[in-house]
């Protein structure tokens, strides 16, 4: 920061006598000035935004009822049965929701993340530049895939010409036309761009000199890129691990049309599971009335999904920040 | 690796083979996602090239949803994909259905989120490049926009809903209707905006303003200080030097992440449906669906804003989410399209980016 700071135009002492002048232009530029700086604090008014709706609509209402005013939080967090439209005895309990959820991002970080990594070292300590030419735009255009496509690829392939043949014609078991492992597939597809890109550039961040002495030291390529290049770029790693973890808890139209509508406290990746972005979706597709429980638990289970994503995203920054190993 | 040959002691022997072994592995995850996409585009292709026949799975899932077996309707065209899947509207009967509502749905979406998120986004970067001398509000904005950058889509759906949608419920049950007086016409705006392309196009401008604000401060870092001192040095002011040499300079990196993000925005879904957008539309907003349309009754461009629209994602839900069978073909058709269109704005992005990248020299 301190060269950014030394180049910076600011740095340039202004001649004082001309300060002092008022004119127009010295107005225009005060005035410029304003625009752009509530332009740079329009995100932090889209935050603030973000915290207000969910606070009150969930947590403490200054009008009506919020959520939490009507359902105790013990009974959110520990209730194992989430059935918001029960006519007389709505049940509130997040924890098959957040099973779906954890489920689905956990088999995605499975297959997306030891995948993410290996070509993340792939590309930066193996491949030769034409090789690197050819897979990074494949990886943009994977990332530049919108999320209804995918979901889209898990239902009409994944599930029909992979997971059935393999499961249940040759293993036997019981395959949902919804399930959870089709969508944490996809899910993992879709974070491998994450991780590769965020890994490789801090594996590429780590200096020869460090690569140089480990095969002076004798060691074979495979042990300089495991055993010094992967801890030495570690904080970049984990950092994009959690972002990419958040990304695919926060992953919403594959989830949703892959996994399917029915919230199940169950491990078995056969079965259609609800994840809390399907059951916002689907709330929404329905004719929820405004005010009504159900369209309050909208935001509790949004207000949920934010704290989750918003702690692992401050984590992964300061996962950067505290562990991260300065060369020079 | 020869070495390998040449070695007499068995144990690095072992470890050099280790090492192949590693190589391979990585160099598999590698095309892994090269292999994935080619499937992607493989079964989606066909999907949208053929009706369906007798499809076993197909028939299946209809049974699953426990709804009518496919029916059987006349084929109007021989494939999903064709010039009549561009020019016509959703249809009850799949072989008749198009995505013309939502190809100009998408397009207004694109115009409304460009003109809200280019002056706002790069404003906001040039404010914390040019002019925040790396002091608090500079710390406190850049943390916020990364926290904002790893925020679900839907938590800005729901923003969304309640702030534009239903505009915290302040105009009561049925909202009100704003008559503006334009001389020539009388807009009728209504408060709270409820599902209208406005509504949409807001959000999607909150969604990825982040992502453009982060592109616009990379490509102004970019523009090395000497420029600006010259200018300072010809007793230009502050302004001056951004609007006359950084900013141009600067021009194609902002052009391209812009066109990435606005790219971003076509492929959303989530946060549009949060705001409603899925319905059954048999029109296009403001009735504007086709060029010459706009010569005769120009204050359609006017209405269009506050019109309920569709876009290209959603209407691509509503397929799949249907039970037909057809309807899965015309979803991998809408797919095609989808993909084109971001595939055209991407290279686009790329062709502004090495066009520019070999004239600056500094």
């Amino acid at each position: 920061m301190s060269v950014a700071q030394a180049t910076s135009p600011l740095s340039i002492k202004r001649p004082s006598s001309l300060t002092r002048r008022v004119s127009w232009t010295r107005a225009r530029e005060q005035i410029i000035r304003a625009v752009l700086f509530l332009c740079g604090a329009l995100s932090l008014l889209t935050t603030a935004g973000i915290i207000i709706v969910l606070f009150t609509e969930a947590i403490y209402s200054f009008g009506g009822t919020a959520f939490f005013q009507s359902v105790s939080i013990t009974d959110f967090l520990f209730d194992t049965v989430w059935a918001p439209q029960h006519p007389d005895h709505p049940r509130f309990g997040i924890l098959p929701l957040l099973c779906g959820t954890f489920v689905i991002a956990g088999l995605g970080g499975l297959i997306g993340l030891p995948i993410g990594l290996a070509s993340a070292i792939y590309l930066s300590e193996y491949a030769k530049p034409k090789m690197r030419r050819i897979v990074k735009p494949v990886l943009e255009i994977l990332a530049g895939i919108p999320t209804v496509v995918y979901g889209y690829f898990a239902l009409v392939f994944v599930t029909p010409y992979v997971l059935r043949p393999i499961f249940q014609t040759w293993l036997g078991f019981n395959v949902d036309i919804f399930n959870a492992l089709s969508a944490g597939i996809v899910v993992g597809v879709m974070i491998i761009p994450t991780v590769c890109s965020l890994s490789e550039d801090a594996l590429r961040a780590v200096p020869r000199g460090l690569r140089e002495a480990g095969y002076a030291l004798g060691s074979t390529k495979f042990d300089v890129s495991l055993k010094v290049v992967v801890p030495a770029a570690l904080s970049g790693i984990l950092a994009s691990f959690l972002l990419a973890m958040a990304r695919a808890i926060g992953e919403t139209m594959a989830v949703t049309i892959a996994a399917g509508q029915q919230p199940r406290l169950t491990l078995n990746p056969f079965r259609g599971m609800e994840t809390m972005t399907a059951y916002i979706v689907n709330i929404s597709l329905g004719d929820t009335e405004a005010g009504s429980m159900e369209y309050k638990s909208l935001y509790a289970v949004a207000l949920s999904l934010f704290v989750i994503t918003l702690l692992m995203n401050v984590l992964a920054q300061w996962v950067l920040k505290r562990f991260r190993e300065v060369y020079e | 690796m020869s070495v390998t040959g040449r070695l007499r002691e068995p144990a690095l022997a072992k470890r050099h083979r280790i090492g192949k072994l590693f190589e391979w592995l990585c160099c598999g995850s590698t095309w892994f996602g090269v292999v994935v996409l080619l499937l992607l585009l493989l079964s989606v292709g066909w999907k949208a090239m053929t009706w369906p026949t007798a499809d076993a799975d197909a028939a299946d899932r209809a049974a699953a949803m426990k709804t009518d077996a496919p029916s059987s309707a006349a084929a109007t065209s021989a494939r999903p994909l064709s010039t009549r899947f561009l020019t016509s509207y959703d249809s009850r009967i799949p072989q008749k259905a198009g995505i013309k509502a939502a190809l100009w749905g998408s397009l207004w979406l694109l115009v409304f989120v460009g003109l809200a998120t280019v002056p706002i986004g790069v404003g906001a970067a040039i404010y914390l490049e040019e002019y925040s001398n790396e002091g608090r509000w500079k710390r406190i904005i850049q943390v916020n926009l990364s926290n904002l950058a790893g925020v679900p889509s839907i938590v800005y759906g729901i923003l969304g809903l309640t702030v534009f949608v239903r505009m915290f419920g302040l105009f009561g049950h049925d909202g009100k209707v704003l008559d503006l007086n334009l001389g020539f016409t009388v807009l009728a705006v209504p408060l709270p905006f409820e599902r209208s392309v406005i509504s949409g196009a807001l959000t999607l401008s909150l969604l990825v303003l982040p992502t453009v604000i982060v592109a616009a401060q990379e490509a102004l870092r970019a523009v090395p200080s000497s420029i600006r001192t010259a200018s300072y040095a010809l007793g230009a002011t502050q302004w001056q030097t951004i609007r006359h040499q950084v900013l141009p300079a600067a021009m194609p990196g902002i052009m391209t992440g812009v066109i990435l993000s606005l790219s971003r925005a076509m492929g959303e879904t989530a946060p549009l449906i949060m705001i409603g957008a899925l319905t059954y539309l048999a029109r296009c907003p403001g009735h504007i669906d086709s060029v010459s349309s706009v010569w005769e009754h120009p204050t359609g461009l006017l209405e269009a804003p506050f019109d309920v629209f569709t876009s290209l994602p959603i209407q691509i839900f509503n397929w799949v989410s249907r039970a037909q069978p057809e309807y899965d073909h015309l979803a991998a058709a809408g797919i095609i399209v989808l993909l084109v269109v971001l595939m055209c704005m991407n290279t686009a992005a790329i062709l502004i980016r090495n066009r520019f990248q070999r004239r600056t020299l500094w």
